[in-house]
């Protein structure tokens, strides 16, 4: 195998992409499209008693005023997840399509649909809403306490869910003497994805059905979510994906599809587009849980993890959207990482009076790894080990297997990828040259690792099915469910289908746009399962169509399929290597045969009860700057176990992007909210400080390629694991440059600020 | 799409402060980074705009003959810092203003756009002041000429008067002769931010470049409008020049000024970066003055 897989061709739409020739949504929304906007709460938990839409119906231009008081009362879930036919581990369905209790500042009460933008925002500004005003909580622990403001009537305590790992004997193990205590509390922000193309979406009715296109990465699961949200049989909605400008797992959600395509249902079934501004995208979409974490770890002096308690609190926000699923795998993450016998761990997911938190890069794993990697280091401090002897003595070993997922540690990843990262910074003499430093200005450096698991088996569904149809000159268009959302698994997908089928690159073409009338089911792009998922019915599916090829081939030669072979595009005998003919006079035969036309295609579902261990880690060196309360970063360097790279510039790509968002996690990112009403503070890309290029050094990504064994292309998971280990990697740099341990992030000067004052290294 | 009721385009000074009497409530726009961004969000929603984005006379760094900067009002942020003039005489203004925004934004925002906002945090606001720049506004009477430190009278609020148009930013020779100054634009990250603090300080040395003749310190954000820091010009002026001066001028500014405490930043904290910038705001512009320290 291998001509196109393992090189960096370029990506099948960057020529597209480059001239703005690429059509996204709102490219393809026509112009008599009416427009919705959406009168968001504003208070962070009440009732509406009343809307007077009297004014608003009255400005020129507005087409129809709809309220809480007009939806249907069919709560639906959002989150992007397969469904399940269990009811019991079906998601939380918390949602109306327009609330009358609302539950954080920013919620839905009331739509208006006029002929243009302007009377749009002219129409929710004259709706006058009167609201029943409730107390409201916004921290997670809090929400937790008995009398707390309850959101959701069938959850105690605003708890959506808890979990817990009990391994061996944790109170009995902590009492062995001589064990050295560590306890830290680690807070993780609220923060939002900032992918660059606000979501957007728009709807119609076709012949009794519903047709709505919209920036998501998950058509197929949008059809179910809009079914059962409008109350319509599945397969009379139908959903179209185009390009979408990122989606960092804010758009694994169904977020504004079902108020669109009603909007639709209420106007006649007219064309109408509801677009979010970046404000709405900051609030009134999807955010990051903000995780609380506790450990206690108690030690041996020789660095031998005895007993550990982890318990991790995130704030869920309003709705339950993607909901435990993501604490849980933040939680699960800790037994494996640093094997210990006696261990106790709880994790809760809480409702607040804040945004819902749903999917994001990640999925609460750079929440447990900031807790995490920060807690390594603060152990290594309190008995006097190097960062980087406690990890080799104490990270996951070669051949550990998880007893649920079957996921195992084949390789030696984690030592090769730190010395990889040891080696590109220099770390080890780095870190002791920087120890005690005094002086205003002084540096460190900082490690982290992480794991990551591909996929969602066995938690979830996982297959994938991919469809492939030839063409007269021997090209293919292939399509699968699994969807590009920038991160370039169109190319990915081409290179492997060019390999697997045996035909040069140019003549794979990918059907970039997911149409749920004709795409294949898929759920679509999440858990940095493409290329790992993909790989398996791109492969299986190959296969059936070089078999139908190679019959025809039998057919059209007299020679025996045995003796038959498809290299790069050509028809070859395999006894003499002779080629007999091309696959496109093959084909142009088989189509326009008077005898027997055939149009050639392969069609199949993989299964796939797989999944893969990723790993990787962060270095990053800082300068701090303590009179300013500042920190710049020198250098960063990530290093990946991906398995088998499928295209080493892609890759590299990615873990850019994932650095840049590890960077603004680790250093400014962080939605804020007015504690006295729940106001969001920053909701713009002005005041929420998105990290730029002036703020990165440049970004340095290297590669273990450890292969898979059990995917058919050798690969796992990158899409997320490049943004889960470097907001520690600074944090830790930091403890090194001034010996203060920050137990939060974003690590701003507003907290250097207060913990340089509380360490006497500034004045007061 | 904007929420416009109307816009009028000025041909000339004299049109747009005819257009300002004709239309009272109009707003002015410049180069539109604030204004356009202000009716997006709604606050002004159904804006009646008066247009002087093609009133070339207004833009461009000249000197006068009484070697009086003039800085015409439309002149962009880009167009400053690479001005030959600006960059010999009063170079830390353009350092200062190629700190707004992005690159995009520094090619449309205008100097007076960003002064008649009366904006504390505005980049250009605190050298200007610290260089006792002149506003020129040019109304039915005629040309009025106001200090920078009484054309801002509150937090959003310049004296700007009915069918007046400010026409040029002044920079009187006595200002900048000899003086060397340095900008710290105080944010929370390297590019496109507003300032959590800006402190702009410049001195002018002794021909032996050993005492500090005269020393101008200014802030944005330390207070509603930006400011002076009087107390420490006062203290160093006639001062040798020492790191030790250098730290009591840059504790003396807490006496003048006053930030607040708000979720963009914390008092305390403000107070702690004001101190910090103005050490080495100082230290740098005796530095660049030719001074040993």
């Amino acid at each position: 195998m291998s001509k196109s897989v393992g090189r960096s061709v370029p990506r099948v739409d960057a020529r597209e992409k480059a001239a703005g020739r690429a059509r996204y949504t709102d490219d393809l929304c026509g112009q008599e499209a009416l427009v919705v906007k959406i009168c968001h709460s504003t208070i962070a938990h009440g009732y509406v008693k009343s809307i007077d839409t009297a004014a608003a119906e009255a400005v020129p231009g507005v087409v129809k005023v709809l309220t809480c008081f007009d939806v249907p009362d069919r709560p639906f879930p959002t989150a992007g997840h397969p469904w399940s036919t269990d009811p019991s581990h079906q998601d939380v369905a918390d949602r109306l399509l327009l609330n009358r209790h609302v539950r954080y500042y920013g919620d839905e009460v009331a739509a208006v649909i006029a002929q243009d933008e302007v009377a749009a925002a002219q129409g929710v500004r004259a709706l006058k809403v009167e609201y029943e005003v409730l107390p409201f909580v916004l921290d997670v622990q809090k929400a937790m306490a008995d009398g707390a403001p309850q959101l959701h009537e069938k959850y105690q305590n605003n708890i959506l869910g808890h979990s817990d790992v009990r391994r061996g004997d944790y109170e009995a193990a902590r009492q062995e003497p001589g064990l050295i205590k560590v306890e830290g509390w680690y807070d993780t922000p609220t923060v939002q994805h900032c992918h660059i193309e606000n979501h957007g979406c728009f709807a119609y009715e076709e012949a009794g059905r519903m047709v709505v296109v919209s920036s998501t990465q998950i058509p197929h699961i949008v059809r179910r979510v809009v079914g059962q949200a409008l109350g319509m049989p599945w397969g009379k909605v139908r959903i179209i994906k185009p390009y979408i400008g990122g989606g960092f797992g804010n758009k694994q959600d169904a977020l504004y599809e079902p108020l669109c395509a009603w909007c639709s249902t209420q106007v006649g079934g007219r064309l109408v587009k509801l677009e979010c501004s970046r404000e709405e995208t900051f609030v009134s979409n999807r955010v990051r849980h903000a995780i609380r974490t506790h450990i206690i770890s108690y030690v041996r002096p020789d660095g031998t993890l005895v007993a550990r308690k982890f318990e991790s609190f995130s704030n869920q926000g309003a709705y339950a959207s993607h909901g435990h699923g993501v604490n849980a795998k933040g939680m699960n993450a800790f037994p494996q990482l640093y094997p210990c016998p006696n261990v106790e761990c709880d994790c809760w997911t809480v409702y607040t009076n804040r945004p819902a938190a749903g999917a994001m890069r990640g999925y609460g794993i750079p929440q447990a790894m900031f807790a995490g990697e920060s807690h390594i280091d603060d152990i290594c401090k309190a008995i006097g080990m190097p960062p980087l002897e406690f990890r080799r003595r104490n990270l996951m070993p070669v051949g550990y297997v998880d007893g649920f997922s079957k996921n195992e540690l084949y390789h030696d990843t984690f030592n090769q990828c730190m010395d990889k990262g040891i080696a590109a910074i220099d770390y080890i003499k780095k870190f002791e040259a920087y120890r005690d430093q005094t002086g205003p200005v002084r540096r460190g450096v900082g490690l982290a690792v992480f794991w990551y698991n591909t996929a969602v088996w066995p938690i979830s569904l996982e297959s994938s099915s991919c469809r492939m149809v030839l063409n007269q000159d021997g090209s293919l268009q292939f399509q699968t469910g699994e969807t590009e959302i920038g991160q370039g698994c169109d190319t990915a997908y081409s290179q492997m289908v060019a390999d697997a089928v045996g035909i040069p690159l140019e003549d794979v073409h990918v059907v970039s746009t997911q149409d749920t009338d004709v795409t294949p089911f898929g759920t679509g792009a999440y858990a940095s399962r493409q290329t790992y998922i993909g790989g398996f019915s791109i492969m299986q599916t190959a296969q059936a169509l070089r078999e139908r090829i190679l019959n025809i081939a039998h057919e059209q030669t007299r020679m025996p399929v045995s003796n038959l072979d498809l290299v790069d595009g050509q028809i070859v005998r395999k006894s003499d290597g002779r080629v007999l003919k091309s696959l496109g006079d093959l084909a142009t035969e088989s189509l326009y045969s008077l005898e027997h036309s055939q149009h050639i295609t392969a069609e199949t579902t993989a299964q796939i009860k797989s999944n893969a261990y990723s790993f990787g880690c962060s270095f990053a060196e800082v300068e701090v700057d303590i009179p300013m309360c500042k920190v710049k970063l020198l250098r960063m360097v990530n290093v990946h176990d991906c398995g088998r790279l499928i295209n080493p510039a892609l890759a590299e790509a990615q873990v850019h992007g994932g650095m840049s968002m590890a960077i603004g996690y680790g250093l400014s990112e962080e939605l804020k909210f007015d504690e006295r009403t729940g106001k969001p503070l920053n909701n713009n890309l002005l005041d929420y400080k998105l990290s730029t290029f002036m703020d990165h050094p440049a970004l340095e990504a290297a590669f273990v390629e450890n292969p898979e064994p059990t995917s058919p292309y050798g690969t796992k998971a990158l899409g997320e694991p490049p943004a889960c280990s470097g907001a520690p990697a600074i944090r830790n740099a930091i403890l090194n440059a001034t010996g203060v341990a920050i137990d939060c992030c974003p690590i701003t000067p507003h907290v250097l600020y207060r913990k340089f004052k509380e360490a006497g290294l500034i004045e007061e | 799409m904007y929420d416009m009721k109307a816009l009028y385009q000025a041909k000339s000074v004299a049109d747009a402060v005819a257009l300002r009497l004709a239309h009272p409530d109009a707003q002015i726009i410049a180069g539109g980074s604030d204004v356009l961004v202000q009716m997006r969000e709604g606050k002004r929603a159904g804006a009646e705009l008066i247009s002087i984005q093609t009133l070339d006379e207004l833009r461009g760094v000249s000197m006068e003959e009484d070697g009086t900067l003039r800085i015409g009002s439309l002149t962009s942020f880009s167009h400053i810092t690479r001005d030959p003039l600006i960059q010999k005489y009063i170079n830390v203004l353009g350092e200062a203003v190629d700190q707004v925004g992005g690159p995009q934004i520094r090619n449309i925002g205008t100097i007076g756009g960003n002064t008649c906002n009366g904006v504390t945090s505005a980049d250009s606001a605190s050298t200007l002041h610290a260089y006792d720049a002149i506003v020129e506004l040019t109304g039915p009477e005629g040309v009025r000429r106001q200090p920078i430190g009484e054309f801002y009278i509150r937090a959003g609020k310049v004296d700007i008067r009915a069918g007046e148009l400010q026409t040029a930013i002044l920079i009187p020779k006595e200002s900048y002769e000899n003086c060397y100054g340095h900008y710290i634009k105080y944010a929370m990250r390297s590019a496109m931010d507003i300032a959590t603090l800006g402190t702009s300080v410049n001195v002018r040395l002794s021909a032996d470049k050993k005492t500090v003749e005269r020393a101008r310190v200014a802030f944005g954000v330390a207070g509603p409008v930006p400011l002076r820091a009087h107390h420490a010009e006062q203290l160093a002026a006639g001062q040798p020049v020492s790191l030790d001066l250098a730290e009591r001028f840059a504790r003396a500014v807490k006496e003048d000024i006053n930030p607040r405490d708000s979720w963009r930043a914390a008092k305390d904290f403000r107070l702690h970066i004001a101190v910090e910038s103005a050490k080495r705001a100082f230290i740098e512009s005796v530095k660049l003055a030719g001074g040993d320290l």
